[in-house]
């Protein structure tokens, strides 16, 4: 192991931070993710400043494909936000396994808001790759550095993709669509090291569908706790027998 | 309803049924992950739980697709998904080269047999 990464300051843990945010290859997945989304606000008839606020404020490309998707069509508000909520259910064990990492003895709990509302697979992902070998203190201005640096890649390639949208052709369309699951499942593929992870993974994308083809409700509340339990048990029985 | 008010009616449909019902997840995340550490086994199951989650959605996005990617078949974007997955298996993890392959066998499948 090699020794902890330390800064001089606050702000150069956050420039080192952003820095990491836009040489990653989820700046390419992002990128590609919110040309994608800029495309379909555009044919739902929304404004691109529109689509940049809600990249602020939401912060999560499926909550706001789902906004997107059913904002403009009249559907019932109680019905989208409900749709929101659950498609927002993973953030909250993402923070929960995320905040232990980012606090050190002396964190407030107002240097914790930040971080928490920049928690989203992205950001996600590579703070629990890259945090570890950082010195405590520095973590949060890292991680605000680097999740401000995805925040602004998505909000600008937003922007591309909505002015994209006019004279793209169905099939590339479909193609920029492909993106975000594919993106998405490489990039958890790759950080899950523990058996524990790729379980987890194996385990949700065979629970998912299964549940959509059955209409259970509520499908990836239940794809979640079924999926998540089983490999957490199996995780430890065999931690228990070695 | 009077123009300035139609005009900022889809930003406060955003705040309302968007940044609420998805920000109050990462708010009870905070208020719960007070006092817990990275090893404790809440913390490990949160993780496996989440993990799975996600999968469930990218498994949905594919097989479940809306929009321009429903009008390529299923069966080409599971075998573009699976491809794309075995080259990013061989390419040492490298997720560019897997979203990169999987993204050329979908756009040539989808070429090929669309509708």
């Amino acid at each position: 192991m090699s020794a902890p990464v330390a800064f001089s300051s606050p702000s150069a843990a956050f420039f080192a931070g952003a820095k990491t945010a836009v040489t990653s290859v989820f700046m390419l997945v992002l990128a590609g993710t919110y040309i994608g989304i800029g495309a379909l606000t555009h044919d739902f008839g929304l404004s691109s400043w529109w689509l940049a606020i809600s990249t602020v404020l939401v912060w999560a490309a499926p909550a706001q494909v789902i906004l997107i998707t059913t904002v403009t069509t009249g559907a019932a508000l109680f019905e989208i936000a409900l749709a929101v909520t659950l498609s927002a259910v993973r953030l909250f064990p993402m923070v929960v396994a995320l905040m232990p990492v980012l606090r050190g003895p002396t964190t407030r709990l107002r240097d914790l808001l930040l971080p928490t509302h920049f928690t989203a697979v992205s950001m996600w992902v590579e703070s629990l790759r890259l945090l570890p070998s950082i010195e405590h203190q520095w973590r949060i201005p890292f991680c605000n550095g680097m999740s401000a640096g995805y925040m602004a890649t998505a909000a600008v390639f937003g922007f591309v993709g909505f002015y994209l949208a006019a004279g793209l052709p169905p099939l590339l369309a479909g193609g920029l669509l492909f993106l975000t699951p594919m993106s998405f499942l490489m990039s958890t593929a790759r950080n899950a090291r523990m058996m524990l992870d790729k379980l987890g993974l194996v385990l949700g994308l065979l629970i998912g569908p299964l549940l959509t083809i059955l209409d259970v409700n509520l499908d990836l509340m239940w794809t979640g706790l079924i999926g998540g339990t089983l490999a957490y048990l199996v995780h430890r029985i065999r931690e228990a027998t070695t | 309803m009077n123009p300035l008010l139609m005009e900022l009616w889809p930003y406060f449909l955003m705040v309302l049924v968007g940044y609420l019902p998805n920000e109050v997840w990462r708010v009870f995340g905070l208020v719960l992950a007070r006092g817990l550490n990275e090893d404790s086994q809440v913390v490990v199951w949160s993780r496996a739980v989440a993990t799975a989650i996600l999968a469930g959605v990218i498994a949905k996005l594919i097989l479940f697709s809306t929009g321009a990617l429903a009008a390529i078949p299923l069966s080409v974007r599971v075998i573009a998904a699976v491809l794309g997955f075995l080259v990013f298996l061989g390419a040492r993890r490298s997720v560019f080269a897997g979203v990169l392959a999987g993204e050329i066998a979908l756009l040539a499948g989808g070429f090929l047999f669309s509708h």
